[in-house]
């Protein structure tokens, strides 16, 4: 083993033990603060394959997130008893759809046509899910219970603040080492040279438009759970976050925290909460706090457009 | 036989009569936000996400004037050079300094200009829509029907604004510098014309549309801090149904689709009528995906 | 404004410099300079840096190291639409004509600027069209339809608008047929006439001797000899050195 590979496995192993003991000793109200930004990660990770990766940014994921969470609620409030699996295969079902739909068009388009039109399909998403009221409950969403974590024969056990923490925390980081395996393959690979030149890596000879596509749906697959996650977490399932400003949210994340490491985005996402959770306990309720956060945003953009983990990029890709 | 005259009979052709002149007002006031997105983004190759915010802007200063002069034409022409103001600021501020980086940068900056500035709007005006009188309250006789004057003089303002502006694209010394810099940045410089102001010039008139659009539409809905996320996407569809960069093609497109809406508003209601639009998309994207209006398909 | 060096300060000094492209060094600190109303000759191989030099003088092109100073004031960094308006005019190796704009709003780009009166700008027009009548004929039609010859034409008229202290003329004579390089050589001289200056880059050793009053011979991007163009041949060593195959 390198000695890269050494500190970082190090460092993986003792960040993933502070989050286990984190909802120990935290307060009921930050333990779950701490489990909404690991799904709030997740999210910004998912998209961070195609921002980070392949250079396609996306404001489709609100798209995503909702159809995973939409399809979860969907399996829970149809099964008898709710299946915590079946929830989270109808979800992923549910996201890889409207990935496949959403890749199936933009894809032929490229850079700034290809984020519009993510972004025009996530509303698309939006107006549906929000006017077909008889199945999707239109603009008061669906509400549901939360399922027992369920091997059957083995355990069938309620979920605490604790367990649902840990449970989403094996998730997110099963998805991370995942995406990491990913992003290392060849097919990897070939995302990366389609981010540096897609023309050469068409003259070569790679179906780009396939890569595309396939890389749209992992991206939509990793939402989706992030969705279901969500919903299975606060059980509740809203149009609210099937609208653009999930999307936004999620690029904001990547960008804060770094694009094209992965692990960037989750901090992002940490970033961005606890920044909110800061400003509206020091300055109350209504301050409006995207205000100095919108500004936050762009100075990064202006003075460090790497976020706040890029000067690791090459590092935790190694 | 009988059924079919009495198909006839039924149909709304009155409402169609109505819808299709609504469907040209809106569709006018679109192809007029709309030019102000496709001349950012055809000059300076700049996604402007903050483009609704301007429009938002643009109806609240309305409302704000408005109240203060009772004068809807002054409004509109102080609202107007307000949010050109605020645009030319703001590009200066943020847009200036990404001038040369990848394009992701001018969306994801845009993107945050128009959270600062929506939420400014909340802060500031709070949550209740206002409202814009009409300036002009009578009515008159569409055949059988009544309609508001107002909305006929404020599709003649979008037309006039837009002719106007094509116009000065053409003819003036400033629409030579723009022209000059879209084709040669380099060269346009090396002759004189100062484009970084070239640059900061055409997002204030592309603010300066987005604005007048808000104060125009202003009378026909309700103003209110979330406005302008609707009308950017339909003015990127637009943009992208019309042949991106193409001026004729957006206003072609922006009133094609205004029109199939309001038809569709017949018989849906209008948060579903919305839909028509996304199918529009869908559609040219299959099938002609430089744009609808383009002359040949590159 | 006029030719007669009577002021020892040069019109444009370059000194020293050293400039990037990413990481290709191309220009190992050039020097030279320009006297007002001086028609100075660059020469050298394709690639040693002339069009370089001649970038980073319009500041096109930031050098790393060294400086440009034009009437004794450093202009290094300055802007390029400043540099025009401070009097100098670039007439680029591709002429660079606006192709989608006619012939007068070509011209319109270096005439529309302050300071010029109605007057002015009609004198300049008259004297451009009476220069280049055929540019006089074609002034409404779109720059991309003309040859290119007129082109050329068109790219150094333009130039002419902004009244320069000096142009820089990168290879203006490229691709050209003859009658149209005795063309440009007239327009040379007559602009050396009227006291403007210019540095002029070329591969046409001939035309250059004829027209220059001094040259600079350039190689692997730094000066290597310079003298007066009266005290040089064609078929001198030195110039089969610098520039023969």
């Amino acid at each position: 083993m390198s000695r890269h590979d050494k500190i970082y496995w190090t460092g993986f192993c003792a960040i993933i033990a502070v989050l286990i003991v984190a909802p120990l000793v935290l307060p009921v109200f930050w333990a779950k603060f701490l489990t909404e930004i690991l799904i709030w990660g997740l999210l910004a990770m998912s998209s961070d394959l195609l921002i980070g990766y392949t250079g396609m940014v996306s404001f489709g994921h609100s798209a995503f997130f909702g159809l995973g969470m939409y399809g979860a609620a969907g399996a829970l409030l149809h099964t008898s008893p709710p299946n915590l699996w079946l929830a989270i295969l109808a979800g992923l079902g549910g996201a890889a759809g409207a990935a496949l739909f959403v890749a199936y068009f933009s894809t032929r388009l490229r850079d700034i046509y290809f984020a519009i039109t993510t972004l025009i399909f996530s509303q698309i998403f939006y107006v549906i899910i929000f006017t077909w009221t008889a199945v999707t409950g239109g603009e008061n969403g669906l509400i549901f219970t939360r399922p027992h974590f369920n091997i059957p024969f083995i355990v069938d056990v309620r979920f605490t603040t604790v367990t649902m923490h840990w449970f989403v925390l094996a998730l997110v980081a099963g998805s991370y080492l995942l995406l990491r395996r990913i992003t290392r393959s060849p097919f990897g690979m070939v995302l990366q040279s389609i981010r540096e030149n897609e023309a050469r890596t068409r003259a070569i000879g790679y179906p780009v438009q396939h890569y595309k596509i396939v890389a749209v749906m992992l991206s939509g697959l990793f939402a989706g759970l992030a969705g279901v996650l969500y919903g299975v977490q606060n059980e509740f399932a809203a149009p609210d976050f099937v609208y653009f400003v999930t999307s936004g949210d999620t690029v904001i994340f990547n960008v804060l925290g770094g694009i094209g490491t992965l692990v960037g985005p989750i901090v992002g996402a940490g970033f961005f909460q606890l920044l909110r959770e800061l400003l509206s306990r020091v300055f109350g309720e209504q301050f409006p706090y995207l205000i100095p956060l919108g500004v936050v945003f762009i100075m990064m953009i202006i003075f460090l457009p790497q976020g706040l983990l890029g000067f690791a990029k090459r590092w935790l890709n190694r | 036989m009988e059924q079919v005259v009495q198909y006839f009979q039924d149909f709304p052709f009155d409402l169609l009569l109505i819808q299709t002149v609504n469907g040209i007002v809106t569709g006018l006031i679109l192809a007029l936000v709309a030019s102000g997105l496709t001349l950012i983004f055809g000059i300076m190759d700049v996604v402007n996400f903050a483009h609704g915010e301007l429009f938002m802007m643009g109806a609240y200063l309305g409302v704000v004037v408005l109240a203060a002069t009772g004068n809807f034409w002054l409004a509109l022409i102080v609202a107007t050079m307000m949010v050109a103001i605020l645009g030319g600021a703001l590009q200066i501020l943020t847009l200036r300094p990404l001038i040369g980086r990848d394009p992701l940068n001018t969306i994801l900056a845009t993107f945050g200009l128009s959270l600062i500035l929506q939420n400014f709007a909340l802060w500031e005006f709070g949550p209740v829509s206002r409202k814009i009188q009409e300036p002009i309250g009578t009515y008159f006789t569409l055949f059988y029907l009544q309609y508001p004057w107002y909305r006929i003089v404020i599709a003649g303002l979008s037309t006039a604004i837009i002719g106007g502006f094509w116009l000065f694209l053409k003819y003036s010394k400033f629409g030579i510098w723009i022209r000059a810099t879209t084709q040669d940045r380099v060269m346009a410089e090396a002759m004189g014309i100062p484009v970084p102001w070239v640059y900061t010039g055409v997002f204030a008139l592309g603010a300066a549309m987005a604005g007048a659009s808000g104060v125009l539409f202003g009378p026909l809905g309700s103003v209110n801090h979330t406005m302008g996320l609707d009308w950017v996407l339909k003015a990127f569809i637009v943009v992208v149904v019309g042949g991106m960069g193409n001026l004729g093609g957006s206003i072609a497109a922006a009133i094609f689709i205004s029109l199939l809406e309001a038809y569709a508003s017949i018989w849906v209601s209008p948060s579903q009528a919305v839909i028509v639009s996304f199918v529009v998309l869908i559609l040219t994207l299959l099938f002609r995906p430089t744009g609808l209006f383009v002359a040949t398909p590159k | 404004m006029s030719a007669a060096s009577t002021s020892s300060v040069p019109l444009v000094r370059v000194e020293g410099l050293h400039t990037y492209y990413g990481k290709s060094h191309i220009l190992h600190g050039v020097s030279l300079e320009v006297a007002p109303g001086e028609v100075v000759g660059l020469l050298g191989r394709n690639g040693v840096g002339k069009s370089t030099t001649l970038k980073t003088i319009m500041g096109l092109v930031l050098p790393s190291q060294g400086q440009i100073l034009l009437e004794g004031a450093p202009i290094t960094g300055v802007a390029p639409h400043k540099l025009a308006r401070m009097g100098i005019g670039y007439v680029p190796e591709d002429r660079r004509i606006f192709r989608l704009l006619t012939v007068m709003e070509n011209l319109r780009t270096g005439l529309d600027r302050q300071g010029v009166t109605e007057d002015k700008r009609k004198a300049l027009l008259d004297k451009a069209f009476s220069y280049f009548p055929r540019l006089a004929e074609r002034r409404n039609q779109p720059g991309g339809t003309l040859s290119g010859g007129e082109q050329q034409m068109l790219a150094i008229a333009r130039a002419m608008m902004l009244e320069p202290k000096i142009i820089l003329l990168d290879e203006p004579t490229e691709g050209l047929m003859p009658r149209m390089v005795s063309q440009i050589r007239e327009i040379i001289d007559v602009l050396h006439k009227e006291g403007v200056a210019i540095l002029l880059v070329e591969q046409n050793v001939p035309l250059t001797l004829q027209a220059s009053q001094r040259i600079y011979i350039m190689e692997k991007g730094a000066v290597r000899h310079t003298c007066a163009a009266s005290d040089i041949k064609v078929d001198d060593p030195l110039i089969k050195q610098y520039l023969g195959v």
